[in-house]
């Protein structure tokens, strides 16, 4: 049974609302309507069903309507018609008191721009939803510790906002939406605002998170890589309609019109797995720094029989292995310069999978990711073969 | 010059009557708010009185000193200032002077807040307001000495009422703008939790307000301040009532100490409400 099933809701903006959905019915495009009755056409009839522990994806350039849609959904827009169940509940026909009960116990909103509230700390933040339901004190604090942990805050729950990056003002943000623990999660553009490296990091984040509490998520988002990432489905809109809904693998292999084939098209394949997709940070030694022994102990501490060699800046010198590291130490070289290999297999950022794969066949190290001489990452083989099977980047192909 | 057109509209007859009317029909509201009001007043221009002036000025200095960060300027010049005003034996007036402005301030503010927050939530409210507020702010203060006698007699409180009619504004629009300021995503975020309008309210709109509040009420603070000088002119006492008194005697050095002496108590009011602002907006 689906937690939120949605049936032909719609949202026109303006003063006359019927008039303007008797011409979306005889099939007239947005502008149009716009033109002739001065109404926006936010959603149109839109329908769909989201399963209990589904990541739901829904998809748009702005202005497509997908913030509305969301807004729909707990009605922070009233809908101008259509029907929203949660669980059977109608939310679009509720009056305001049962609206209250649904929107404190069944989901909570993470917000695009945080939407923290500046002059309460953290914890404070987090107890927000519980506050509002009158739980006490004691109570409330604990939910929001835990829900604090979850999201790897704990130790800061006496900062204000402000004295945060925008990554972990997001944390706060989720943990205070988890700490309601609502059946529904709506995030609306919840990690665009982040850059892209912390951004891919809480989509992981999210994905752990999801794992474990099984929660049905409602994801709105503009990037195609970020809806292929963490969605178990993906909706498509354009000019307030739904366009596609399906599994990414759908909507890549099979692009339901034009539209969706053109935002499709923006994926190039080809790049959809390179070097950057799959590498993980390198370990390294310093060649100014640090000598054989140095390097030993870190091969050993992490488990590894060669480890890459770097100067201060990051410009890769080689590697060396254990075995010559040792053989150093014997011959009391307190020098790594002469003891290194030089000869490195290397690739670019977007060096493309099926190259990877060849040369890591033959390699007896890591490949090396390189840019403009700078060690970025490394590739080993297990991430090769994972991505290949789908578990490092969402898209198989 | 006649105006051959039209005779003249009797606007000043029909204020006369309904002022007449107002003062008679509603004297039994206007009697206990004026006896009420004279009590509490002299209660607290009093209780003032009583303190020993030094020990006044010392705790003003470092209750200056802590609200201002520790910074040790506004404590300075008000241990000066006051010293001054001490020194020209204006201490009584000052008193008086300061009870009215913090009578006026408190009902301006527990006027206009809740005016504000209403012109805040309604459109409708906020368009009626406007105007009234407009008007307030620029017909000339005196005019409102006149009713105000009318209702009150004389005395310290139709000063007050004054001071209120004319202090209130800044407070109802500054309260009104901190809460339409406060960014939609603060206020979908109380609504997608299940706020209830008045947990809105004072859980959201009101924090989020505060400074610019804040800075309403030490406007409305300044302007109950300049208006002690106009009351008197209705009996209120005060260092206003030197000011006129000066004037009427064109005693120039009387003038110049009693109106000294109101700039600096209006500097320090002014920047001890600034820096409660800043202090808690931190």
């Amino acid at each position: 049974m689906p937690i939120i099933k949605v049936e032909n809701l719609s949202k026109i903006f303006g003063k006359n609302p019927s008039q303007a959905q008797k011409l979306l019915d005889q099939g007239l495009k947005k502008e149009e309507i716009l033109k002739k009755t001065g109404n926006t056409v936010g959603v149109n009839r839109a329908s769909f069903e989201v399963e209990q522990g589904e990541i739901f994806v829904i998809m748009g350039l702005s202005g497509s309507g997908k913030s509305t849609l969301v807004r729909l959904i707990n009605r922070l827009i009233e809908p101008t018609e259509g029907s929203v169940y949660i669980n059977e509940e109608n939310l679009a026909a509720m009056d305001s008191k049962n609206l209250r009960r649904v929107r404190r116990e069944k989901m909570s909103m993470v917000f695009q721009r945080f939407a923290l509230f500046p002059y309460r700390t953290v914890l404070q933040n987090t107890e927000f939803g519980l506050e509002v339901q009158g739980i006490d004190k004691t109570e409330r604090s604990k939910k929001a510790k835990e829900s604090l942990e979850l999201v790897g805050l704990g130790s800061f729950i006496n900062q204000f906002p402000g004295q945060l990056s925008g990554g972990m003002q997001q944390r706060v943000g989720l943990a205070r939406a988890l700490a309601n623990d609502p059946e529904v999660l709506l995030m609306d553009e919840a990690f665009s605002a982040l850059d892209p490296l912390i951004r891919k990091e809480m989509q992981d984040e999210l994905l752990d998170l999801q794992e474990r509490m099984q929660k049905t998520i409602l994801f709105i988002t503009h990037d195609l890589d970020e809806a292929l990432r963490i969605g178990d489905r993906i909706a498509l809109m354009k000019d307030g309609s739904i366009v596609q809904i399906g599994t990414p693998e759908d909507i890549l292999v099979n692009p339901a019109n034009d539209y969706v084939e053109k935002f499709v098209e923006d994926v190039d394949r080809s790049k959809v797995l390179t070097a950057q997709h799959i590498m993980k940070r390198p370990e390294t030694v310093n060649i100014e720094k640090h000598g054989p022994r140095v390097a030993l102990e870190r091969m050993r501490e992490e488990g590894l029989s060669s480890i890459y060699v770097t100067d201060r800046s990051r410009n890769l010198k080689g590697y060396v292995t254990a075995d010559d590291a040792s053989q150093a130490i014997e011959e009391n070289v307190k020098d790594l310069t002469n003891v290194i290999e030089t000869n490195v297999p290397t690739c670019d950022l977007d060096t493309p999978m099926n190259d990877i794969f060849d040369m890591i066949h033959n390699s007896p190290v890591p490949i090396a990711v390189v840019e403009d001489g700078k060690l970025r990452g490394i590739i080993v083989r297990g991430a090769v073969i994972g991505a290949l099977a789908g578990s490092e980047v969402s898209i198989n192909e | 010059m006649s105006n051959t057109l039209l005779p003249m509209i009797p606007v000043k007859t029909w204020v006369d009557q309904s002022v007449e009317w107002i003062t008679d029909t509603f004297e039994f509201v206007f009697d206990p708010i004026k006896n009420n009001l004279d009590t509490f007043i002299e209660f607290l221009s009093e209780t003032l009185q009583v303190i020993n002036p030094w020990i006044f000025i010392a705790v003003v200095a470092i209750i200056a000193f802590f609200v201002t960060g520790k910074r040790i300027g506004l404590a300075a010049f008000s241990i000066v200032g006051l010293w001054f005003i001490l020194n020209q034996e204006m201490w009584e007036q000052l008193m008086d002077t300061f009870s009215l402005v913090i009578t006026a301030s408190l009902i301006s503010v527990i006027i206009g807040v809740p005016f504000g927050i209403w012109m805040a939530k309604s459109n409708i409210v906020q368009a009626i307001l406007t105007p009234i507020l407009d008007f307030m702010q620029t017909m000339p203060a005196f005019v409102y000495l006149i009713p105000a006698v009318a209702f009150f007699g004389i005395g310290m409180v139709p000063g007050v009422f004054a001071s209120v009619i004319f202090a209130v504004p800044p407070t109802v629009r500054f309260t009104n703008l901190g809460i339409r300021q406060v960014s939609t995503e603060l206020i979908e975020a109380a609504d997608a939790f299940g706020t209830t309008g008045i947990q809105k309210l004072f859980k959201v709109q009101l924090p989020m307000a505060k400074k610019t509040i804040m800075a309403g009420i030490n406007q409305t603070v300044m302007l109950a301040l300049s208006m002690v000088v106009i009351a008197s002119m209705i009996g209120a006492e005060g260092l206003g009532k030197e000011v006129i008194t000066a004037l009427q005697r064109n005693d120039v050095g009387l003038g110049f100490v009693a109106g000294v002496s109101i700039v600096i108590l209006a500097i320090v009011i002014d920047r001890f409400t600034q820096s409660l602002n800043t202090q808690k907006g931190e």
